[in-house]
């Protein structure tokens, strides 16, 4: 049955998308081709029952693996393992339904993911009947009744249409929606990013309570390193496509290693530096059509030399930790606690 | 909202046919209810001209699929008709009678009696193309909208092409090709399904780009996204997600179109390359009486003429209305 | 200049529809001193976007000021006709939207947008506008203004666009700049920048904002006072320290808890149960009694007004000293 090792493995994940302009504008102007690498070199594994936790800006590749993992986007290089069966060939064929089932995800935009044609009990349905996963009528309206009570939201919710429910119950419905096909798996992206602060408690709350009762996994994505800290066993720091981190939650709030996971860890704003006049911060997220030489995040880095101007650093095992970075390699970087008030 | 109620409920009820067995009555009560309730039929309410456009296009359509019992002649058959009865002015005219309140025509044919069967042809054929158009045009634009790539392109590519033709000449050509191709004993028969194939062939082209514009933008919606990670093949997720997300706009456009479609067949019929006399529609009978305009004898051609004018002015009216109220919704 | 830049008192702004009258904001009374940074904060349809727009008069019918006034710097303002108000709107007080992009004319070059703006409330020929558009550019801390100056907005990155409208925002040095949710677009490590922008340039030219937001971290850092929001009421105010570290009104408290943190336990994170009501539903007296954990029988039936507490104010029959017949009167 279930096999030993992890649950879900990426190793070496590319994606690229062709943004270049259209055939007869580059003959014309001799604009050339412009490829742009959502995913360029991504590799980690999610042993069962765990919390992952994916983070870094946007345009920063983690939404890409998320849709990655869950077949939406077929990889231009690379693999996507779940239970050690590779999910998708790059033929494009499917895996079996089976397999279909056990992995399921959870959108971000609570108004865009639900069909607003569609009653909820018609869209909690949808995937036991294409699965097929109950039979007779009654044993359906019994599952979505269950299903609903399970994400605390009431049966009679079931005759209501989307538009009458608040941002928090749609995404309690979707949540019911992936819970349908008993589903072992799930990719969270950005479940909470657009819900008010105390709708996002109750929210996350909730899957933890699922996680618990269900023995889930879940690949949780967001830019919000409060929530992750919350709910994550292990991090990946993404940017420009590459990890540049990977660490337990524990050691990498603690003791950062990589500049851009320190840079994100002090310039968040928090409740619990107030009135703090931070350092300023240079630059922007470059391009990624256009990304720098070397290391991506040179330009950026208050510890750049040559070498990251040129070379493109290597995760490396810093006491437990996976981090992408020369300076860190060289020793030049020592992990360094953050403080914290309160 | 009212149509995407309908469509909302439409979908859920193929998703789920068998889900809803018992409480089935209640439900239409409790949908009527809610489209009495609904934004859209305040909006309806609160404009005068809307309500008479719509009244009047109501009337219209009853008077004309009553034609058969309503009718004080049948002016088809040839049987009633007497000669000497030709060329009648309306009742209110010296020489006119009661018998034939708009006159005759110079057949013997009661003009009012004309104008109701006509109007029964002119609608049906009106309806039909519509319908047809619709389910060509939005099949099409579904098609292109999901798939995109080269299938987009060519079914785009063809649509440009036939938007370089009017809407008249390629109905013209149509009509032709029938015309050689069929032996001149059944052309009578198939008129009308010619002008029908002719109308729907000239104006699919705009309920295809409408509803392919809304598929592009609901493809990349998230629910589509959960749809195809739950396994359900591609023709229902088009089906049963995209279509009832995107018919929103084409029903404004089939309103409209819907006139449209009805005076097209007036001028092809009023050509002459449109239905023949012994199936006059409203063009037929303005075309006929075209010829008596100037002896003197108005009234054959030009109540046939208000007629349509009224009908196609009620029908715009209410399309206007509908593109009007649905708009803020079309997002 | 003394007194405040901006007095509401009592402002409310109502929805009228086909079923009635909605009541948007409900009697909301606060003042921005010069130089003086207040957050707005509260959840989504809670009324803050409101009450920045009813303030700078870009409330779209049918939305409109039913009561109440709006001061500046002394002068009425909420009932002023159009023309006057276009005048004050850009000179006197300007505002700075979330989404930089649409904020921005995409077919005018940067320069032509600010010098239009220069000239249209600074009377300055062209020549000065423009030397008056560099440096703004400079001060919002955008490098190589000579050139950039005459670029178009795709061409910048969502932070400089951010950057170009705060300079629009002060190009006629406005007594009041009203920030509506001005880093939420932004990525995080962008967000901190334009925080300090905007800290600074209050404190430079002493300059009043009203930073409208959800996000309580971007108040923390920024803001010197915060109103709290809750169904169109202020719910709660004082100085950021005080509501952040000691808050009082119960739905301030459970907002406060309910923010992750990093740093301590991690465990079950406070909730709020329920949801904020629909303007159409907002139950008699405290709006906020359904969800509050310490609701008594007076909550039902009065709605409580603002009243001090200590440190600042709260709008919450706990904190009502006067009643007799309330019960156990907390200390806070």
């Amino acid at each position: 049955m279930a096999e030993p090792g992890p649950l879900l493995r990426i190793d070496n994940l590319h994606r690229h998308f062709d943004v270049s302009p259209p055939a007869f504008e580059r003959l014309l102007r001799g604009k050339p081709r412009a490829l742009l690498k959502a995913v360029n070199g991504v590799s980690f594994s999610i042993g069962r029952g765990e919390t992952f936790a994916l983070v870094g800006e946007s345009g920063c590749g983690k939404s890409t693996i998320a849709r990655l993992v869950v077949g939406l986007y077929r990889p231009t290089a690379g693999h996507v393992l779940f239970d050690g069966r590779e999910l998708s060939r790059r033929d494009g064929r499917r895996d079996a339904a089976l397999l279909r089932g056990r992995l399921q995800m959870i959108f971000q935009d609570p108004f865009a993911s639900l069909n607003p044609r569609w009653r909820v009990r018609s869209i909690i349905a949808e995937p036991l009947r294409t699965q097929r996963l109950v039979a007779g009528n009654a044993a359906l309206r019994e599952r979505v009744a269950e299903l609903l009570s399970q994400v605390h939201l009431s049966p009679a919710d079931g005759d209501k249409f989307p538009h009458e429910f608040s941002g928090g119950q749609r995404q309690r419905i979707s949540i019911a929606r992936a819970l349908a096909s008993n589903p072992e798996f799930l990719v969270c992206d950005e479940p909470t990013s657009a819900l008010d602060v105390s709708i996002q408690s109750q929210i996350l709350n909730l899957m933890k309570d699922l996680q618990r009762q269900l023995g889930l996994t879940y690949l949780f994505i967001s830019h919000n390193l409060a929530v992750i800290y919350q709910m994550a066993d292990h991090v990946g720091v993404m940017y420009l496509g590459r990890l540049v981190e990977i660490a337990t939650a524990e050691r990498l709030f603690a003791t950062p290693r990589h500049p851009y996971t320190r840079l994100l860890l002090d310039t968040i704003p928090s409740i619990e530096t107030i009135g703090r006049d931070r350092p300023s911060v240079a630059g922007e997220m470059p391009n990624p059509i256009d990304p720098p030489p070397g290391c991506g995040f040179h330009p950026r880095c208050p510890f750049a030399n040559d070498r990251c101007r040129h070379e493109r650093p290597e995760p490396v095992d810093d006491g437990g930790t996976l981090v992408a970075c020369h300076a860190v390699e060289e020793g030049r970087l020592a992990g360094r606690p953050i403080q914290r008030t309160g | 909202m009212s149509s995407t109620l309908v469509c909302g409920s439409i979908a859920s009820r193929w998703a789920l046919a068998d889900l809803a067995s018992s409480a089935g009555a209640q439900r239409w009560h409790l949908a009527l209810h809610r489209v009495f309730d609904s934004d859209l039929w305040w909006s309806f309410r609160r404009s005068p001209v809307t309500v008479g456009a719509a009244v009047i296009s109501l009337v219209m359509v009853a008077a004309a699929l009553l034609a058969g019992w309503i009718a004080p002649h049948d002016p088809f058959d040839p049987a009633s008709l007497n000669l000497l009865d030709a060329t009648n002015p309306p009742a209110w005219l010296p020489g006119g009678s009661w018998r034939f309140p708009l006159g005759t025509d110079d057949q013997g044919r009661d003009i009012l009696s004309a104008i109701l069967y006509g109007s029964r042809l002119s609608l049906g054929i009106g309806f039909a193309a519509v319908l047809l158009a619709m389910a060509l045009g939005v099949t099409l634009g579904l098609i292109a909208g999901w798939r995109g790539g080269l299938v987009d392109t060519i079914i785009m590519r063809i649509a440009d092409v036939k938007l370089s033709f009017p809407a008249i000449l390629i109905a013209l050509l149509i009509d032709g090709v029938a015309r050689a191709m069929v032996p001149h004993d059944a052309q009578t028969e198939i008129a009308s399904l010619v002008v029908i194939a002719a109308i729907v062939l000239s104006s699919w082209v705009q309920y295809a780009r409408t509803v392919r514009a809304s598929a592009m933008v609901e493809r990349d919606k998230e629910y589509i996204q959960a749809a195809r990670m739950i396994g359900v093949r591609p023709v229902r997720i088009v089906v049963g997600h995209l279509l009832p997300n995107a018919i929103g706009p084409v029903l404004v456009v089939a309103t409209i179109n819907l006139a449209l479609a009805i005076l097209t067949e007036a001028t092809l019929s009023f050509l002459g390359v449109g239905l023949p006399p012994t199936q006059p529609s409203l063009g037929t009978l303005i075309r006929n009486g075209n010829d008596y305009l100037l002896s003197g004898d108005w009234w054959i051609s030009i109540f046939p003429g208000v007629a349509l004018a009224v009908l196609i002015l009620s029908i715009n009216l209410l399309g206007d209305w509908l593109r009007d109220a649905l708009n803020p919704k079309l997002r | 200049m003394t007194g405040p830049v901006l007095r509401v008192e009592n402002l409310r702004v109502q929805l009228p529809n086909r079923r009635g009258i909605l009541t948007a904001i409900d009697n909301v009374s606060f003042a921005i001193e010069p130089g003086e940074v207040l957050g707005i904060v509260g959840e989504s349809g809670a009324g803050k976007s409101m009450t920045g727009a009813a303030n700078i008069g870009l409330l779209e019918p049918p939305l409109r000021v039913a009561g109440g006034r709006i001061s500046l710097a002394g002068r009425r303002i909420d009932n002023l006709p159009d023309g006057a108000m276009r005048r004050i709107r850009g000179r006197e007080i300007s505002a700075i939207f979330q989404d930089p992009l649409t904020s921005l004319n995409p077919l005018y070059t940067v320069g032509r947008q600010l010098v239009e703006t220069i000239r249209t409330h600074l009377d300055l020929p062209p020549a000065a506008a423009r030397e008056r558009a560099l440096s703004l550019l400079r001060e919002v801390g955008i490098a190589g203004g000579d050139q950039r100056i005459d670029h178009y907005p795709h061409q910048f990155s969502g932070g400089m666009r951010q950057r170009i409208v705060i300079a629009l925002a002060i190009a006629a040095n406005p007594r009041l700049i009203i920030a509506d949710e001005p880093t939420t677009a932004l990525d995080v490590s962008i967000q901190a920048q334009i925080i300090a922008l905007l800290k600074r340039l209050s404190r430079d030219h002493g300059t009043a904002i009203m930073l409208i937001t959800h996000d309580m971290g971007v108040i923390a850092e920024t803001a010197h006072r915060v109103a709290v929001m809750y169904a169109g009421r202020i719910v709660e105010i004082g100085k950021v320290r005080e509501i952040v570290g000691n808050p009082r009104h119960p739905y301030t408290r459970g907002l406060m808890g309910s923010i992750p943190r990093i740093g301590g336990a991690r465990g079950r994170l406070r909730q709020v149960e329920g949801a904020m009501p629909r303007l159409n539903e907002i139950p008699p007296g405290c709006p906020f009694n359904p969800r509050c954990p310490e609701a008594f029988d007076g909550c039902r039936q009065r709605r409580p007004e603002l009243m001090p507490t200590g440190s600042g104010s709260a709008a919450c029959w706990l904190y009502d000293k006067s009643a007799a017949s309330m019960a156990a009167v907390a200390d806070g």
